[in-house]
């Protein structure tokens, strides 16, 4: 691997690692938001 | 995972966009639109909360069977020039990642469903998506020129779960708008493959004008449109909805079995400019779109 393909690597792998991050937060929230209308049913 | 990874033959990660672009979003933007009509006309309430969530829950779950689409059609994709340019043919993304994709978005959405929603809501969303991916996808597809006809089945089920995400049972009303978008799929479908010259023949699939050539797939338009205007006005009159679906489901169709007309009258010429075939498409799609805000419209001035 040359160095601007390992610096690529990297650039695509931080990225996905920031948008996996960001979907696990929001079911994170998500699930939080419906434990609490459903705990009021 | 260790750092040495990068010194291998590995090719690139593929990106985040790569996986999105797996969903078809453009798709699954009218996914969403006919869901959360289906959830909005529903008699009853929902809490804004849950009906996000149910409508994320389709979304994801039209997302995860597209993957699957595109992983078991990527030897195909690559034929033809439309497709071509998807991640899977491009090779930017790795085909069993996309199978791997698939079956975690679609296996989340029915979960997700199933633990915060209802569970008739989850079975028919999990109908849907092994629908689309398997019966459709993979076995009729490729054998039977009324693959339109079946495939359209797989985009009617959204109304459907929304309306049921509600209520909690199946109802001649949900039936109603999963028949209006089944029936509403051929004609919309088939106006498009009159003009555009696909590569489906080179590619081994048997789509409807190559098979039963253009005259019989004209007639077949206008059988449909006209199947459509009825279709459209059940909900209206076993009392489902009030006259303001009516009225619009009345003009909405009347003007798609207009339109239909020329299309299915007629034959094309050399050098043909195709016109009567384009302002059928796109009409098509803004009916769809009018039809289901008159059936929300309509709800919300009964309610």
């Amino acid at each position: 691997m040359t160095p601007e393909e390992e610096k690529e690597y990297v650039r695509r792998r931080k990225q996905r690692n920031l948008v996996i991050g960001l979907v696990l937060l929001g079911f994170v929230i998500l699930f939080y938001a419906i434990t609490i209308v459903r705990m009021g049913d | 995972m260790s750092t040495t990874l990068a010194h291998t033959a590995t090719p690139l990660p593929a990106e985040w966009r790569d996986f999105f672009a797996l969903t078809k979003p453009r798709v699954m933007s009218l996914v969403v639109f006919t869901g959360l009509a289906g959830l909005l006309a529903a008699p009853g309430a929902i809490h804004p909360v849950l009906g996000f969530t149910a409508i994320l829950c389709i979304a994801m779950g039209a997302g995860g069977a597209a993957a699957l689409n595109q992983w078991w059609e990527a030897d195909l994709d690559a034929k033809m020039k439309r497709t071509a340019g998807r991640p899977l043919p491009s090779g930017r993304l790795l085909r069993n990642d996309a199978r791997d994709f698939g079956l975690l978005l679609s296996g989340a959405s029915v979960f997700v469903m199933l633990v915060a929603i209802h569970w008739l809501a989850a079975l028919v969303l999990a109908f849907s998506i092994i629908y689309y991916a398997v019966i459709y996808t993979i076995w009729l597809k490729p054998r039977t020129p009324q693959n339109i006809v079946i495939g359209g089945g797989a985009g009617a089920f959204p109304p459907l779960i929304g309306w049921i995400a509600v209520t909690g049972e199946i109802t001649l009303m949900p039936i109603l708008l999963f028949a209006i978008i089944f029936i509403w799929t051929p004609p919309h479908f088939w106006a498009l493959a009159l003009f555009v010259k696909t590569d489906y023949a080179e590619a081994g699939i048997p789509m409807m004008p190559v098979v039963a050539g253009e005259t019989s797939t004209r007639r077949q338009i206008l059988a449909y449109s006209v199947l459509l205007l009825a279709v459209s006005l059940l909900p209206w009159l076993i009392g489902g909805t009030g006259a303001l679906y009516g009225v619009s489901a009345l003009l909405l169709s009347g003007a798609f079995v207009a339109l239909s007309v020329p299309v299915g009258l007629r034959r094309s010429q050399p050098n043909d400019r195709m016109s009567p075939e384009k302002r059928l498409f796109g009409y098509s799609v803004i009916y769809l779109f009018a039809l289901f805000t008159a059936l929300v419209a309509d709800r919300m001035v009964l309610a």
